[in-house]
């Protein structure tokens, strides 16, 4: 729908809001937003996945009629949320081990249908799990494969900053390959996060043929906003993984998050894409394709790909893993997507609807 | 009248277990199988999908992991939650295990005790469980089947009552895999004992709360404190709940401790689980030649009960305890809180390890510990006893040129047959 | 160890203090097991195994050579039952000189269990057997035990493999 509209801000490929219908604008405050998530906590400036989680948590809120319990993961979003005495949450929120929130969120839901089931209640809450990329594609990734297979009643929201920000920015699976962070230096003949590893958990999720699967970016609030509220439409696993900026671990100037974010998108890095049972419905296309330079060269992450010793080759080599993106997402033109095998649980679970 | 006319069943220990824990109605169980637990799950599976349990929610899970992760999700969403492990897999969730007294969650978790590899064993010995000794739940041992039945029943009351999680521990395979005769409590006397789950505070969208926020070290301490008070107040509820347990059901299970023969002995041992029965058969053998020995089962292990336990030793001077795990690179982990239980009273304690990796403590086992310790010839704290030198012998002969003796081995003979080959 | 449950059921049922347990092994489908049951008129309060048994059941022949059995046996009163077509002499003549006489008895169990269960499942015939020789368990005990635990059609067809069993061993007792 957005992609439509072509009119974009001088200089910032967005759609500014003033451009829109009012049904279609962002809104950030109002009285009657929910702000689950509320001001004070700990967050740095600029946080993506402080934007991320207040956004995806209130239309779930909204989604849910406030029927919602959130477990998170350790990390980031918890530890700058609940320094204890304090807490950020306006709503049922627990906080276990940073490898379990799946399970966790496994249990709550089978303990909210046992209770509404005793107690006679006609509504269940519902549950979301979240985490950062850390907890989630790593350490958390057995517990989510099992909530996935089980096809539990939860909503797994991945805020994938794309390495373990709140213990000093290490590498993590979800790391992109050349990035600098703390345990993949810029050094050496190969700067940077090793090519050829790390692993796609979209792309496992929907092997797992549960019943929604999608990719977000805080660049598009509205499209995360309305992501959240489908999957809340769905009964069973569903995960989504949000591209969420973070200033301190990318070197990226805290006004810039949103901008980053969006480059991310705009240059094919970061495909954005939603999947039903296992099989792509949905892409975001790109509105106005940009290099691949001009999302690295706002991040000191990248610094050793963009700077003048930069080896052309490697750079070279990320454009071509965008471009790559771009051709089997269909990130561009008018195609719709194709249709890629699927695994069959996900026909026995449509059915089941 | 025949057994089953008296409400008495001919079950193995696991479908006991399987019946007591429906009978106290979880909400949330959830399942991962390692021997030698696995029949006790796999019969509460049973009950559920064949709807003798209702309302209740049956997880088969990936790992014990998410096993004690959606047991503390299940738990802190409010409803009765059950599981059981073994060896391995507590081990594997010991992070959840932790994380779940923490939060002063009440799961109540069978521990089928075994050993733990390496060398892989999937026998009985208690290495598994008072490996989690400081883990903050409640650890209660079971000296048979019947026991164990009425101790599950009894755990939820306690785990709920004091808010924290309990740890029942029944020996693998002895108990979990012997056919005994057992008595049921009936669904009424369960329901008056146990009323359905009242969590004090529960995930609940009409009064949100937060859970498992950081605590820095302003209040870290406090916290632990709070903690260490609930471990204190459990040594009541324990014997609170017990006792109405027994008014209602009229069994003979639990408590703290139970003391056996001990009026007027002059030895007493101290033993935890199955081999207590074991025992008792022995020590009666013994009384008939006119040999007094009381058996102290130590039901309770955490919280441990230092003030009964220093009442049942009483002046008694001579105290073995039969342990069935050590601390490597120490000794025994339950003689030096006995020690404790018994400071400045004079008592010599001293610990007889055996029964490792499931090899058998029988009868007789028990007669040559008695007549050990009445011969004087525990003269050091911790003996290896009922060890085959033999077979340490056909090593070390070759790797280090020393022979052991026969016979049970004191700790100071491991350390000289060490300084030996040192010099 | 199905047919040690089943020898503690039937005790139970009879009234009596029961226990049956495995040795507990991590044995595949066919290797060589062993179970232990106990039978008193008090509370059996030992879990240990057994090392001086009253009486041994061996429920394939092929064990004889392969596993000392016998060991522990109390000799001036233990009782055996072997399941094979061949007579005690045959299968193990020492023995039979070093009980009293009629105290090794064997019974082709299997070929019973083929006949009424169509399954090589002797474990209701040696029960039966062991009912006849001994008088420790009717043979009513053991046939209610095998309908208990199996309802229907494989109780029923146990029951009458005991029977067989049962009116085999009382033939040659009384021969």
């Amino acid at each position: 729908m957005l992609e439509e509209i072509k009119f974009y801000q001088t200089g910032s490929n967005t759609v500014g809001n003033r451009l829109l219908n009012p049904s279609m604008r962002t809104i950030q405050a109002s009285g009657d937003r929910p702000n689950t998530l509320i001001s004070g906590h700990r967050a740095c400036q600029g946080c993506g996945e402080a934007l991320g989680a207040r956004y995806a948590i209130d239309a779930a809120m909204r989604a849910t009629g406030g029927q919602l319990i959130v477990c998170n993961a350790t990390g980031c979003l918890e530890v700058f949320s609940t320094p204890y005495p304090e807490s950020a949450w306006r709503l049922p929120w627990i906080h276990s081990l940073f490898g379990n929130t799946a399970a966790v969120g496994s249990g709550i839901a089978a303990a909210a249908k046992v209770r509404a089931q005793r107690h006679g209640d006609q509504t269940v809450p519902r549950v979301i799990a979240q985490g950062g990329d850390g907890g989630t594609t790593d350490i958390g990734f057995g517990p989510l494969s099992g909530m996935f297979e089980r096809n539990d009643d939860v909503l797994y929201i991945c805020y994938d900053n794309q390495a373990y920000m709140n213990t000093g920015v290490q590498r993590s699976s979800a790391t992109p390959p050349s990035a600098r962070t703390a345990t993949t230096m810029p050094i050496g003949a190969e700067p940077g996060a090793d090519w050829g590893k790390g692993k796609n958990v979209p792309l496992i999720a929907m092997a797992h043929g549960i019943p929604y699967v999608a990719t977000a970016s805080v660049a598009d609030l509205r499209d995360l906003e309305r992501k959240v509220e489908k999957a809340m439409s769905f009964h069973g696993a569903r995960y989504i993984q949000v591209l969420v900026p973070c200033p301190l671990g990318w070197g990226v100037k805290s006004q810039l998050t949103v901008t980053c974010a969006r480059l991310a998108c705009e240059t094919g890095f970061y495909p954005i894409f939603e999947a039903e049972y296992g099989r792509v419905t949905g892409v975001r296309k790109i509105r106005q394709q940009q290099p691949v330079l001009n999302f690295l060269k706002v991040q000191r992450r990248f610094a050793h790909l963009t700077g003048k010793k930069a080896d052309p080759k490697v750079l070279a080599r990320v454009q071509a893993m965008c471009d790559e993106n771009i051709k089997s997402f269909g990130l561009l033109g008018d195609d719709d997507p194709q249709p890629a095998p699927t695994a069959v649980q996900a026909l026995e679970r449509a059915e089941r609807i | 009248m025949d057994n089953n006319q008296k409400g008495l069943e001919q079950i193995e220990g696991s479908l006991g277990v399987a019946k007591a824990v429906a009978l106290a109605r979880p909400g949330v169980v959830c399942a991962y199988p390692i021997s030698p637990q696995t029949h006790i799950v796999e019969n509460v599976g049973k009950f559920v999908k064949g709807g003798a349990l209702k309302n209740c929610e049956f997880l088969n899970v990936e790992s014990e992991f998410s096993a004690m992760s959606v047991a503390i999700g299940s738990s802190a969403g409010g409803a009765r939650t059950y599981t059981a492990t073994a060896s391995q897999g507590l081990l594997y969730m010991v992070e959840g295990i932790y994380n779940a007294s923490g939060l002063g969650l009440p799961i109540v978790m069978t521990v089928a005790s075994r050993a733990i590899g390496a060398p892989i064993n999937i026998w009985n010995d208690h290495s598994d469980s008072l490996s989690q000794r400081d883990s903050g739940w409640l650890q209660l041992f079971c000296e048979s089947n019947q026991d164990a039945v009425d101790t599950h029943i009894m755990a939820f009351k306690i785990a709920e009552t004091v808010g924290l999680p309990v740890m029942v521990c029944m020996d693998g395979f002895v108990l979990t895999h012997a056919f005994e005769r057992l008595q049921l409590p009936s669904q009424e006397q369960v329901d008056a004992f146990l009323p359905e789950y009242q969590p004090r505070e529960f995930l609940d969208p009409k009064e949100p709360i937060s859970m498992g926020a950081m605590v820095d070290p302003d209040a870290f301490t406090e916290v632990r404190f709070l903690q260490q008070r609930k471990m204190v107040k459990a040594l009541d509820v324990i014997e609170k709940v017990t006792k109405e347990y027994r008014e209602i059901t009229g069994s003979k299970s639990g408590g703290l401790l139970d003391c056996y023969n001990c009026d007027g002995a002059d030895l007493k041992l101290i033993i935890l689980g199955s081999t207590v029965g074991t025992a008792k058969d022995a020590i009666d053998e013994l009384q008939a030649q006119g040999n007094k020995v009381g058996i102290i089962s130590l039901k309770s292990f955490r919280p441990f009960p230092y003030e009964a336990l220093r009442a049942a030793i009483g002046d008694t001077k001579n105290v073995v305890v039969v342990e069935r795990a050590f601390s490597f690179g120490a000794r025994g982990i339950i003689a030096p809180e006995v020690e404790r239980a018994c400071k400045g009273m004079g008592t010599h304690i001293s610990t007889a390890l055996c029964g490792l990796g499931g090899r058998a403590i029988y009868g007789t086992t028990i007669k040559d510990v008695v007549a050990y310790a009445q011969a004087g010839k525990f003269q050091e704290e911790f003996t290896w006893f009922d060890i085959n030198s033999a077979v340490l012998n056909r090593y070390l002969k070759d790797s280090e040129g020393i022979t052991l003796p026969d016979g049970p081995l004191a700790e100071s003979q491991l350390c000289e047959s060490v300084r030996k080959v040192l010099a | 160890m199905t047919t040690a449950e089943m020898l503690s059921l039937s005790a139970f049922l009879e009234g009596h203090f029961a226990q049956a347990f495995p040795s507990f092994g991590s044995e595949r489908t066919g290797a060589p097991v062993v179970a232990y049951a106990r039978i008193d008129d008090k509370e059996v309060r030992t879990h240990e195994p057994i090392r001086e048994p009253d009486v041994v059941l061996v429920q394939d022949r092929t064990l004889l050579s392969a596993v000392d059995v016998f060991g522990g046996l109390k000799k001036d009163n233990g009782f055996v039952v072997i399941n094979t077509e061949e007579t005690p002499e045959q299968v193990a003549p020492e023995l039979v000189k070093s009980l009293p006489q009629g105290h090794v008895l064997t019974l082709p169990a299997t070929r019973f269990a083929m006949e009424k269960l169509g399954a090589p499942r002797p474990g209701a015939a040696m029960l039966a057997a062991l009912a006849a020789a001994t008088g420790v368990l009717k043979l009513e005990s053991v046939q209610q035990s095998f309908q208990t635990r199996y309802p229907g059609k494989v109780g029923d067809a146990n029951a009458e493999t005991a029977k067989l069993a049962y009116d085999f061993v009382i033939e040659q007792k009384n021969k």
